[in-house]
């Protein structure tokens, strides 16, 4: 393993958002908008309800953690993606960096970025709806944890599609997490869902961390069991997709899809 | 002189399609070699190959004395390659991307990257986004991140494609020199045979896979019966293969 190959991909992501404008105001824009649209939501429920009830904890928390797993999963596909529109995959695959050492790179950089912008919307949710983030307690971090190795592992996947399907896939990719989110429960207990769809929720990590989120807000404690099926799945996706990732990896070796890859090449 | 690159009995078929036929040949150091043949010859899987980009059916690739299967990682970090069709990333500026790719070949020492900016006439160009260079400066930007590593193989893989005939002579004098002064062993692939016949110590001709002939690309010709290096690319690229050599 060799940190500078790793320390490379990072910085070519930095030296690529520092020279626009644009990516840096993106990074932001679309945190204060969900903040602010979820944030006024919360704040017109408490109105109804008179107080009763945290909203803001229940609500706005969730979409914080949500957006942070968007935001790794994306951050590992984009980095990807950005190689993939400089149609500079054979530069780099021809420099002896590993694909073990492109991924971390990868995977570094997404977590950099992710964590930057989750500081700043906490800060937001802070300062304009009253969002004590650490009443939640140590726990946030186990939870983030779960949320970063899943998010990771959908963005190996991502790569591993478009890899072995072509740049035209990246439409595939978008939506994952838009598909995802009605079976992991981010607004509402997976219980309330039909049979069948409480069945996908229990494959997926992510279920496991909303519940136990709302299980903090509204019980006041920490459903360690939860945790556990959320972390071991998130790490079974992990090793899966990496080895899917592998093997597409050695698969266009094989076929020279890597020498010739194009939008063409979808098949 | 010493063997740089050892290539014996590659074979590669795509879909059942023979794209190389147990194809042997050698670089040596300070040697020039130009890898010639038509479209679909076999000219740019061999160097995809070398590179490890690809991977063979049948046979070995050696460079500097260890086996490309084995030492992936090690060999790919004292060759270097530059193709037209392979731009550097255009978003990134010409020194950026230097420096990007000098941590991606494990060099920490910046003045390498000045000395090649000065040798490819790119200090005005320092921090401008590569996509903005025109052609010629981005063969140069390309070339200079290829000479990165100080590479014992070189794969050109054409080079001066769509340079204006001035800054492709250009080019030519500065790898030729820069090969040269350094020692490397250079593979280049063209389709311009005056640029072959101009810089090339030794040419290898391929077709539909296989290596038809081999030789001094100024004798070559005459030796064949024909008047220069086009005229005999043109002949061979006609032959069907038993009839080569």
């Amino acid at each position: 393993m060799n940190f500078l190959h790793i320390w490379a991909i990072i910085l070519r992501q930095f030296y690529l958002l520092r020279s626009n404008f644009v990516r840096i105001v993106s990074l932001f824009l679309w945190i204060t908008v969900d903040i602010l649209l979820w944030g006024f939501l919360t704040r017109y429920l408490s109105y109804i309800d008179k107080g009763g009830f945290d909203f803001v904890k229940l609500l706005l928390g969730a979409v914080l953690f949500w957006d942070f797993f968007n935001r790794i999963m994306y951050g590992v596909t984009m980095g990807f993606l950005e190689d993939v529109w400089a149609r500079n995959f054979l530069n780099l695959f021809c420099s002896p960096i590993t694909i073990k050492e492109y991924l971390l790179g990868l995977v570094s950089s997404s977590l950099i970025i992710g964590s930057f912008a989750f500081l700043i919307m906490v800060f937001i949710a802070c300062l304009v709806f009253k969002l004590s983030f650490f009443s939640y307690g140590m726990i946030i971090f186990p939870f983030l944890v779960v949320l970063l190795i899943f998010g990771t592992s959908l963005g190996i996947l991502s790569m591993a599609i478009m890899l072995r399907f072509g740049p035209s896939a990246e439409w595939l990719i978008w939506p994952i997490p838009a598909i995802l989110s009605p079976f992991v429960g981010i607004f509402y207990p997976v219980s309330i869902l039909p049979n069948w769809m409480q069945f996908i929720s229990k494959i997926l990590p992510a279920s496991y961390i909303f519940e136990s989120l709302r299980k903090v807000v509204l019980l006041d404690s920490v459903s360690y069991l939860d945790l556990f099926f959320g972390f071991s799945l998130a790490l079974f996706y992990l090793i899966f997709f990496c080895i899917v990732l592998y093997l597409t990896y050695n698969h266009c070796l094989r076929t020279g899809s890597l020498t010739r890859y194009s939008a063409e090449n979808i098949v | 002189m010493k063997e740089i690159l050892s290539v014996k009995n590659l074979s590669k078929s795509y879909n059942g399609i023979k794209a190389l036929d147990e194809i042997s040949f050698s670089v040596y150091a300070n040697e020039i070699v130009g890898l010639l043949g038509p479209n679909g010859a076999g000219k740019t899987t061999t160097i995809s190959i070398i590179l490890g980009i690809l991977k063979q059916d049948r046979g070995e690739i050696i460079v500097n004395g260890m086996d490309l299967r084995r030492y992936r990682a090690k060999i790919l970090k004292r060759i270097n390659f530059f193709a037209s069709y392979s731009p550097l990333p255009g978003n990134l500026t010409v020194y950026e991307n230097l420096y990007i790719f000098s941590l991606l070949y494990g060099l920490r020492d910046e003045s390498i990257i000045e000395d090649l900016i000065k040798r490819f006439s790119l200090q005005k160009f320092r921090n401008t986004k590569a996509g903005l260079l025109s052609t010629g400066e981005q063969t140069r930007l390309g070339l200079a991140k290829a000479m990165l590593n100080s590479p014992i193989l070189l794969l050109l893989d054409e080079p001066t494609a769509s340079l204006d005939p001035s800054i492709a002579k250009e080019i030519r004098k500065l790898i030729r020199n820069f090969a040269k002064e350094r020692g490397y062993g250079v593979l280049w692939t063209s389709h311009n045979m005056h640029e072959v016949e101009e810089v090339c110590d030794r040419v290898i001709f391929l077709s539909q896979g296989r290596i038809l002939i081999e030789g001094d690309p100024r004798s070559l010709p005459k030796e064949y019966g024909k008047n220069n290096l086009e005229e005999l690319f043109i002949f061979l690229a006609k032959q069907p293969l038993n009839s080569g050599g």
